[in-house]
């Protein structure tokens, strides 16, 4: 075995190693048992830096410094704010419905950490290889809706209640638009098995890959896809159940201490879950984006992916302005929900035209009239004006 | 393995619970919860069928469970709008009160 | 029997129980919920493990959020004197018990029942694929219609009627 598959294998040999010390009765057990705790403490260690890493960029994008107290430059932040959430009081509201309110984060936590296991983050390293993968990542997800209403719910609290309506009905209303973009890789790849999907994206002509991101209905379903998954995660600019301005904090206002910091966790391991999804569905997974970069460990270009991603999410979080719950919904069912059946015509006719020059003329024009229809069609019938101002001239 | 009498037996037992519920509750929410978890108990019996049956290489109690999903998930929908337009009517939704066609 | 199963069975049926008792609509809804949840665990210990993940994505995921959308819609002002179960419950309850009795008292006499499953079986995901998008074609797309078709009925029935918006009319 050679240094660099050794290198992309090391954490495959590592788990075996480990395995092999156990008697064989125990073996199957440990092995999982390994995967879950390599799962865990991975994106939970991600976690801590993800949220150091949004309050620096965001506060770079705001002409501020960002936490710049607690260790060098501040990179002791997330230890801090584990430590002030485990020690702060835990309130439950006396109104409260005692059982929903404990176990609401629960109900969260737990899903977006089953969604993680079937995400492959290298080669031989997905922790749960289904035969129906993606169904089971977007089945499991469907419980944080339930979570998140158990939440509002449970506080009894109108701002709490309010968040909670408006977050389930934007999750369910962009559900639908997450799942038929992914639908259109399904139909390429043939397969409902992440690991599968990741290996029919194998393979370069010249040093470019063959991502599915790299053809025209992929590139629309990508777009259509990480939209709908800010809107799922709800991130601004599809942060109106929280929307601080409006409604305090929606949902978990009345969530304080331990319970809090682990709602923080769901949202961000879910936001990790479902930008793994992405890669996995449209970047190729751990596949190596050259040709001449393959020495390069897979697990490492499925981290590099991933954390790209999240960069993205904060750079939007820190650049759009949240919309209203009107511009919300039309902006689903008008734009996105068409489009996505149109890019899975897309995804078909690629399949069925054998001449690469045809299909890649015949999707890119279907795509683009498409989107460019959809978009006129969503703009008509709106009054823009130029804003006058009234005071701040 | 558990055998086909056992996952029977548990489809029976909530289907009667189904059952029970959808006849003696009063809010017509419930009685239509009791109405899916009876569809639920008969997809179970179609599953354990499968399972156990002679043939499970042809997939038809699968099969069969999907298209119920479906139309299940159809109903739902339908009955639960038109226990919020009854409710828009008549103020309530117990299924008692809801009787101007009794003679 | 296998401790799995019997977990899975108690805790589904108290779920029910539960789902059919209590008296707060939206514990009733969660418990049912949990109820679906329960059914799908058992439909993977059966090896079905596509129509678990579907049971889990449509149930859980839309039907009992369907329920909790209804149950808020629709919480009237009723008194909470009033019982939740109606007043000929015994009526229904000896209704239910009977169809149990009658459905446990058949499986336990019948004969052809009491055999273990011979071999394991496996439903690939390819398999259902093809078989749905062959044999099954027009059950799948008469199922497309009559969900297209409960769509727009759902929406025409739940949409608000301005005019209608009156004040109920009086019971004669």
């Amino acid at each position: 075995m050679t240094l660099t598959e050794g290198m992309d294998q090391v954490f495959v040999l590592l788990k075996h190693w480990l395995v092999g010390l156990a008697g064989p009765h125990w073996q199957p057990l440990l092995s999982d048992l390994i995967s879950v705790a390599a799962l865990i403490a991975t994106f939970a260690t991600l976690f801590a830096v993800t949220t150091l890493l949004e309050r620096k960029g965001l506060g770079r994008m705001q002409n501020r410094f960002g936490p710049n107290r607690v260790g060098p430059c501040g990179v002791l932040q997330p230890l801090a704010d584990g430590v002030k959430a485990l020690i702060k009081e835990d309130i439950v509201p006396s109104g409260a419905d005692k059982v929903m309110h404990f176990f609401a984060p629960l109900v969260l936590v737990v899903p977006v950490f089953l969604a993680l296991a079937v995400i492959p983050v290298g080669r031989n390293m997905a922790a749960l290889d289904l035969d129906s993968g993606v169904l089971f990542f977007f089945a499991v997800g469907a419980a944080t809706e339930l979570s998140v209403f158990m939440a509002g719910w449970s506080s009894r609290n109108k701002y709490s209640l309010l968040g909670a309506m408006r977050a389930v009905a934007q999750m369910i209303s962009y559900e639908v638009p997450l799942i038929l973009s992914a639908i259109a890789v399904i139909m390429i790849a043939g397969s409902l098995s992440t690991v599968e999907i990741v290996k029919a994206q194998a393979g370069y002509s010249g040093v470019i890959p063959h991502w599915y991101v790299l053809t025209p209905w992929g590139f629309a379903a990508f777009i259509l896809f990480m939209i709908a998954a800010m809107a799922e995660s709800n991130r601004a600019p599809f942060d109106l159940p929280e929307g601080e301005s409006e409604i305090i904090a929606g949902y978990y206002t009345e969530y304080s201490g331990f319970k809090f910091a682990l709602f923080f966790l769901g949202e961000y391991v879910g936001m990790f879950a479902v930008s793994g999804m992405a890669v996995t569905l449209f970047l190729g997974g751990w596949h190596a984006p050259f040709s001449f970069l393959t020495w390069v460990p897979s697990w490492l270009w499925f981290f590099a992916k991933l954390i790209a991603l999240i960069c993205v999410f904060i750079w939007v979080r820190g650049t759009l302005p949240r919309l209203r719950l009107d511009q919300l919904m039309n902006f689903a069912w008008k734009f996105m929900l068409p489009m996505a059946l149109l890019d899975m015509l897309a995804a078909g006719l690629w399949h069925f035209i054998p001449a690469v020059s045809a299909r890649w003329l015949v999707c890119s024009a279907l795509v683009l009239g498409a989107y460019a229809m959809l978009a006129r069609g969503l703009i008509q019938g709106r009054k823009v004006a130029k804003r006058t101002y009234q005071y701040a001239e | 393995m558990t055998s086909l009498d056992a996952y029977l037996l548990f489809g029976a037992l909530l289907f009667s619970i189904g059952l029970a519920g959808a006849l003696i509750r009063r809010n017509a929410i419930i009685v239509l919860v009791g109405i899916e978890l009876m569809l639920n108990a008969a997809n179970l019996n179609f599953i354990a069928f499968w399972r156990f049956g002679p043939h499970p290489e042809a997939l038809t109690g699968i099969m069969f469970v999907l298209f119920s999903i479906g139309v299940a998930a159809a109903e739902a929908a339908v009955g639960l709008a038109l226990i919020i337009a009854v409710y828009r009517h008549y103020r309530t939704a117990n299924v008692d009160q809801i009787d101007s066609m009794k003679g | 029997m296998s401790v799995a199963f019997f977990i899975i069975a108690l805790l589904t049926l108290l779920s029910a129980v539960a789902a059919m008792t209590l008296r707060n609509l939206i514990h009733c809804a969660l418990a049912l919920a949990f109820t679906f949840a329960g059914l799908a665990a058992a439909y993977l210990q059966l090896g079905a493990q596509f129509v678990g993940f579907v049971q889990l994505l449509v149930y859980v995921g839309a039907v009992a959020i369907l329920i909790v959308f209804a149950v808020l819609l629709t919480r009237g002002r009723e008194p909470a004197t009033q019982g939740i179960f109606s007043p000929k419950w015994p009526v229904g309850a000896a209704v239910a018990l009977g169809v149990f009795g009658t459905l446990a008292g058949l499986l336990l006499s019948s004969r052809v029942l009491h055999h273990e499953a011979a071999a394991i079986a496996q439903a690939p995901v390819r398999q259902i694929g093809e078989q749905l998008m062959t044999h099954y074609i027009v059950p799948l797309e008469v199922l497309g219609v009559l969900l297209t078709a409960a769509l727009i009925g759902a929406v025409i029935l739940a949409m608000h009627e301005r005019e209608s918006d009156s004040p109920p009319p009086s019971k004669t």
